[in-house]
This record gives C-alpha cells, sequence and structure tokens, in this order.
C-alpha cells in the first residue's frame, strides 16, 4: 500500500513540475468535467487548450503560458472548488469552465475576485450577464437556436419539422425556446414538439412515433450526443429516415465508444468548427490533435484552442508582462476583448460585445462516411 | 431549562452532548480566525459553508435513520425543497430587508417551513411502510421532487406571484422577472450565507436534535427503533411519533438546503439527486447512527477529502473510493475500537455509570 501511495505521489509531483515554466509564464486556469457524464468535453477543451499553450511554449514568443485544468465533474458546487484550487495554485488568467452551469458559479467568483475568464464553451446567456470581466468563445445558447432555424429555411431543409428536446436541461430548453420563436417568425411549420428528461431518456418510441405520424421531414435534436446516439438507432430500427439536425452539443458522436457511425451518416449539424477545413491552421491542429490523443478534435477543443490564442494576441497588444496581478490582467484584458479583432480555427474576424458575447459565423457540417464535412 | 435537562441525564450523556457543542464551537472559532487573517487557502474557505450544510444534512437524517431507525433514501429531496423556496424567499425579500444575515435567517424559516410541510405530506403514505419497502419510497419521493422542482415555473411582476408547470406559462408583465426557471434553476443568487451563519444553523440543528432525543419524545423514537410491536403495546402512537422525527429532520434539510443553495450564484434541482442522498447517508453510516458528533466530523472530512486528493488528478476518485473503505473497515473494528478507547480517560467511567444505571 505504502509504495502504492509513493508511486501515486512521484507520478503527481512529476506532473506538476514538468508544466513548471518558471516566472515568466502566464499562469492559466480552467475548471472542466474531466471525469463523469460530460467528460468528453472537458477533455477536449483541456487537451486542445494544452497544444496551443505548448505551441506558443515552443515559439519564441514573449507570452509564455503555464496552463492548469481542474475536475468539476459537471457540477456546480465543485466547480466553485475547483476554482478556488487554482486560485490558491496562482491562477492570473481564467478560462471559466466548459460547461453551463458551472460556468454560471465560477464566473461570479471571476467576477468577485476580479480574475478575467475567457470561456470556451460555456453558453448560457447567464454565464455572462451582469459581468464585465467575463467572455465567451462560443455561441450563447439562444444564438444557436435561432442560428438553426436561419440556416433550415435559408438551405429548405424542410418545412414540416419535429422537435425532441430534453426538458430537465439547460442547454436543450435553451436553444428549444429561441427555436421555436425564430421557427415561428421564419415560417417554419412545428409540427411535433416531444420532450424527455433525465431517468426517462432511453426509449423514444413514443416521440419517433409522433413524428413520424405527423410527416415531420426534418427532426432537429437540441441535444448533447449521449441520448442524440439512441434517437438515431431507435429511428433507423423502425426505419424512420428524416433529416437529422443538431447544434454543437452533437459534436463528439463519432468519437462515441460502441456507436455505430453509418447510424449518424447524413445528420447535418450547426457547429462553429470543422475539422475538414482546408486552412494550413485547421490540418496542423487536427493532425496534432490526433497524433497526441488518438482522435478528431470536436469543437470544443478548438474553442479552448482558440481561446489560448485570444488570450496571446490580447497580452501582447496590452504588453502585460507575467508579473502582473490578477486585477491589473483583468482591466487589460476587458480593454483589450472590447476592442480587438480575432482570427481563429473557430471563425475569422471575431468580434467582443461589452456583454461578453462573441460575434463569428456559424458553419454548416454533415456526417458523410463516418466524418464530418463541411456543408457550404 | 437546558441546564436542568442535562442535570437530569444520565453523566455520559450529558458529557457526550457537551463535547459535541464544545468541539463545534472550538472548531469555528479556529476556522474563523485563520480564515479572517487569511491562514486559510481559498479552496478551504471555499468549503466552509458547504461543510456547515451537510453537517446539518447528517444531522438531520441521523435524527430519523440513527435514532427513529427507519432507513430515508430521499433526504435530499427535502434540501432541494428548501434550497428553491429559500432562495426565492429571498429574492422576494431583497428590497425589502437589505441587511443581508437578516434576509437569510427569514430565507432558511422560509425553507423550513416549506419543507416540514413536505414533510408531513410524504410521511403520510410513508409511513404505511416498513423497513426496505420505506427506503425505496422515500427514494421515489426524492426522485419526485427533483422531476416536480425541474418543471416549476416561478415568476413575479407587479401583479404579484405567478406559478406554472411544465412549460413557461407565466406571462410576467413588463419589469416582471422569472425567478425559478424550471430546468435552468435558478440564477443570479445573491451569495449571502456566510460561515458564521452557518455555525449558528449547525448549533440549531444539534440543539434541536439533541433536545428532541433527550426529550419524551426521543424516549419513544428509540423504544419504536428497538422494539416496534412492544412500544405499541406500551400505548405509544406510532405514526404521530415518527412524523414527529421525520418532520423536524426535513424541516433541518430544508433550512440546509436555503443555506447551501445561498452560497452559489446558481442552483439547479439535479444538483440534490439520488448521489446527494446517498451521500448524506454516508456521513451518518460512516459517523455512527445515533452519533451526532461523529456525523458532524464525517461530512467534514469527507467533503475536505476530495478537494485534498485533487493533486493525484485521474487516481483521485480512487482514492477517495478507497480511503472511504478503509475508513468504513477501520470504524467498524473491534480492535482499533479499543485501541482508541484506551486514549479515552473517560471510557472506564463510562461502563462503570452504565454497570451502575443498570
Amino acid at each position: 500500500m505504502k509504495k502504492f501511495f509513493a508511486f501515486v505521489a512521484a507520478a503527481a509531483l512529476v506532473m506538476t513540475a514538468g508544466c513548471a515554466f518558471g516566472a515568466n509564464a502566464f499562469k492559466l486556469g480552467g475548471t472542466g468535467p474531466l471525469t463523469g457524464g460530460a467528460a468528453i468535453y472537458g477533455n477536449a477543451a483541456k487537451n486542445g487548450a494544452q497544444i496551443a499553450v505548448d505551441e506558443i511554449n515552443a515559439s519564441d514568443s514573449k507570452v509564455k503560458f503555464e496552463l492548469l485544468y481542474e475536475d468539476d465533474t459537471h457540477d456546480a458546487e465543485k466547480a466553485v472548488n475547483a476554482y478556488n484550487a487554482l486560485k490558491d495554485w496562482g491562477m492570473q488568467i481564467s478560462m471559466g469552465s466548459v460547461t453551463s452551469k458551472p460556468c454560471e458559479a465560477t464566473a461570479a467568483e471571476n467576477f468577485s475576485d476580479r480574475i478575467f475568464a475567457l470561456t470556451p464553451s460555456a453558453s448560457a446567456v447567464a454565464v455572462t450577464a451582469g459581468k464585465d470581466n467575463v467572455f465567451q468563445m462560443c455561441f450563447v445558447d439562444p444564438n444557436q437556436g435561432s442560428a438553426s432555424a436561419q440556416y433550415i429555411s435559408d438551405k429548405a431543409l424542410g418545412k414540416k419539422i419535429a422537435i425532441i428536446w430534453k426538458n430537465d436541461d439547460v442547454y436543450s430548453t435553451g436553444i428549444h425556446e429561441t427555436f421555436i420563436s425564430k421557427a415561428k417568425e421564419l415560417g417554419l411549420e412545428v409540427v411535433s414538439d416531444m420532450t424527455f428528461a433525465d431517468g426517462n431518456d432511453t426509449d423514444f418510441s413514443v416521440q419517433l412515433t409522433d413524428a413520424k405520424d405527423k410527416g415531420a421531414e426534418l427532426v432537429f435534436l437540441p441535444m448533447y450526443y449521449q441520448p442524440a446516439s439512441l434517437i438515431l438507432a431507435q429511428a433507423a430500427a423502425v426505419d424512420y429516415a428524416p433529416k437529422w439536425f443538431g447544434v454543437d452539443g452533437m459534436d463528439g458522436i463519432l468519437t462515441m465508444e460502441g456507436f455505430d457511425k453509418s447510424l449518424a451518416e447524413g445528420v447535418i449539424l450547426l457547429t462553429p468548427f470543422n475539422a475538414d477545413a482546408k486552412d494550413i491552421r485547421t490540418i496542423n491542429f487536427v493532425r496534432e490533435y490526433k497524433k497526441r490523443f488518438g482522435e478528431v478534435p470536436n469543437q470544443f477543443a478548438a474553442d479552448s484552442y482558440d481561446c489560448v490564442y485570444a488570450y496571446k494576441q490580447a497580452l501582447e497588444n496590452s504588453q502585460a508582462t507575467a508579473d502582473m496581478d490578477a486585477e491589473t490582467l483583468c482591466a487589460k484584458m476587458i480593454e483589450q476583448f472590447t476592442s480587438m479583432t480575432f482570427n481563429g480555427l473557430t471563425g475569422s474576424n471575431m468580434t467582443w460585445s461589452k456583454g461578453g458575447e462573441v460575434t463569428k459565423d456559424p458553419k454548416g457540417m454533415i456526417i458523410k462516411n463516418g466524418a464530418y464535412v463541411g456543408l457550404d | 431549562m437546558t441546564m436542568k435537562r442535562l442535570i437530569n441525564l444520565k453523566r455520559v450523556e450529558a458529557r457526550r452532548i457537551f463535547i459535541t457543542y464544545a468541539l463545534v464551537t472550538a472548531a469555528f472559532v479556529i476556522l474563523q480566525v485563520m480564515s479572517s487573517t487569511k491562514i486559510l487557502s481559498s479552496s478551504m474557505r471555499g468549503m466552509l459553508v458547504p461543510i456547515c450544510a451537510y453537517m446539518v444534512m447528517a444531522v438531520s437524517l441521523n435524527l430519523v435513520v440513527g435514532v427513529l431507525g427507519e432507513l430515508s433514501l430521499g433526504h435530499a429531496g427535502f434540501m432541494s425543497i428548501g434550497a428553491f423556496s429559500g432562495v426565492a424567499a429571498a429574492m422576494l425579500l431583497q428590497n425589502v430587508i437589505p441587511f443581508a444575515p437578516v434576509r437569510l435567517a427569514l430565507a432558511m424559516v422560509v425553507a423550513a417551513v416549506f419543507a416540514a410541510i413536505a414533510g408531513f405530506l410524504i410521511g403520510i403514505p410513508v409511513f404505511r411502510l416498513k423497513g426496505d419497502y420505506l427506503a425505496i419510497v422515500t427514494l421515489a419521493f426524492g426522485e419526485i421532487i427533483k422531476s416536480l422542482l425541474n418543471n416549476f415555473y416561478l415568476g413575479v411582476d407587479s401583479g404579484g406571484l405567478h406559478f406554472s408547470m411544465l412549460v413557461d406559462n407565466t406571462r410576467l408583465l413588463e419589469g416582471g422577472k422569472l425567478i425559478i426557471r424550471g430546468p435552468m434553476g435558478i440564477s443570479g443568487i445573491q451569495k449571502i450565507s456566510t460561515f458564521p451563519m452557518g455555525f449558528v444553523l449547525t448549533l440549531i440543528a444539534l440543539a434541536v436534535v439533541f433536545n428532541l432525543v433527550n426529550s419524551r419524545g426521543g424516549r419513544a423514537f428509540m423504544a419504536i427503533r428497538d422494539d416496534r410491536i412492544a412500544a405499541e403495546s406500551i400505548g405509544i402512537n406510532i405514526m404521530r411519533y415518527k412524523m414527529m422525527a421525520f418532520v423536524t429532520s426535513a424541516a433541518l434539510a430544508g433550512a440546509a438546503g436555503c443555506l447551501f443553495a445561498m452560497n452559489y450564484s446558481t442552483i439547479v434541482a439535479n444538483k440534490f439527486d439520488f448521489n446527494t442522498s446517498i451521500l448524506v447517508l454516508v456521513f451518518v453510516v460512516l459517523g455512527g447512527q445515533g452519533n451526532m458528533l461523529g456525523s458532524i466530523v464525517a461530512a467534514a472530512a469527507l467533503t475536505i477529502l476530495p478537494e485534498k486528493l485533487r493533486q493525484f488528478a485521474d487516481y483521485r476518485m480512487l482514492l477517495y473510493a478507497i480511503v472511504l473503505i478503509m475508513a468504513m473497515l477501520v470504524a467498524n473494528n473491534l480492535t482499533v475500537r479499543r485501541f482508541f478507547d484506551r486514549f479515552n480517560p473517560f471510557a472506564n467511567r463510562e461502563e462503570e455509570e452504565d454497570d451502575i444505571s443498570r
């Protein structure tokens, strides 16, 4: 037993020592679900950020980073604990949290402690609401809903639409709300509007039968990939093949263990990142990610990769140095982010409003031969 | 009154109660000083209030599980009712009572009342059952509460309060505010919970539970636990006493939920799921059934432990599980207990007193 503990302690020491980068590096911290049901998002964000940090540290850039991610298991209480642990570590600038509710809790702490936060993927409105120093790299949920409706209408993907959504989930509810109102405005007909919740998220026959009976041509799935994978499988079992349309939570379905990729054939999803894009930065990022972690990076990884580079640009512009305290950096970052334009993997000419919301164009993607392909 | 009662108690019991109060107070004073002089890390400081809330949860559940002897698996449900009603009350009172501690205290009272009502309503069907069946039904009620709160909308505007279920039909007037937003829970909570308030709530919970246990009611609880038929035969109204313990426990859990929720800027019903109920039950079992000080220590230790294991990164939850198993084994090992009893100066005397009273 003693030996085992010693081994673990030694391993932990080596790991922290490996990250240490001397005194002239900015301490960048973030929390995310590294374990549990949402772990795929947290780990993707962590890996994406790590690649960016390693690239920057290996370059001749003046700005260097030291990155630490703490596990919050997708829970607000744990996220605040993780945030406090990062504070004890000496975090100067923050990557917020990866998922929405935890980030809402940590953002409040960021605000009262005056530590600047740029979250890669926490998309709820409440994350940035009323806080001048919390910014987002991803779209806010409501924008995803209305952007999806707009996209479906613009590309004439279908007139009769069914929605299956999770009514005890913040993310799903938020998108559903704005989708419905935008769809009404654009004259899309929502023929079936069915819900599910935690605990009854394994059998979707009722929802699918309803959508089928009412003749829906397109089924909108504003949810994470886990229930979506079951819906696709069960629809295939009853020979129901409408067009499927998802949002960024669907990203990751192809890397899910035990999922038959052929089921996702033809699924369209709206996400700001396209791993098949032909620009040199995306190609390099995807190659590096595949090499290190053995899978195609999803949007979360790209978002957090962008976060680190956005920080680099802002820190360089403001001539910040690593010996500044969090509060000084916070003021500088607010000034930079509300005025600068940033080009990243998840969009070009990104700008931020004073409220912390990003402006960038969504990209439509379709799953073809088991891979994401750009639709435009 | 309390003094007299303490004197009338068996000395062992009185000493145990005194030690519990003394240790809790000492811990509070030390931590408060460390916190205000910034010796305490941010990580520890951030956990003070949730630890207080979990302590109260553990003590209140111990009343039902340890003293009354009924296994309840839905305790987090009451915590969540308290959290939601308390936060809603605090939000409504925001402009009426600007002084935060008073507002928090009132919110806790509201939370306790709502949780007590829920406890009473749930108690009616639950106490028609026994043993395993009772445990499973409390589990079901915990899940029902979670589902209801996940679909509950509450808004306020100039026309008063508006409720709706399933979808948001509150139709608030201009300037209205949606407080509880179904699955999105409550956002933008003012964080007014403080460690001193948590300490006061812990003391209140201890006082309520100790006084209840050492009253006529408490004797009845234990009589029911030890032999239900014998208790009934001497005329103890079983339903009434069970209900008394259950409602008290629910009310305390409600207040704890309010304290917990007001420590974060956001709260969702899914937080108070089956896992949270089990976590609190683990505090009770590890601390010893019927042993309030044990519950308190276990609640504090098991809340801090996962945070202290952060340095082990991926092995964290594995180590947590191993430590938990070891702790359970050690706590139940006779040899280990005898070993620790050697250091307890009161141990021998306790036995003697027990012999005399027999």
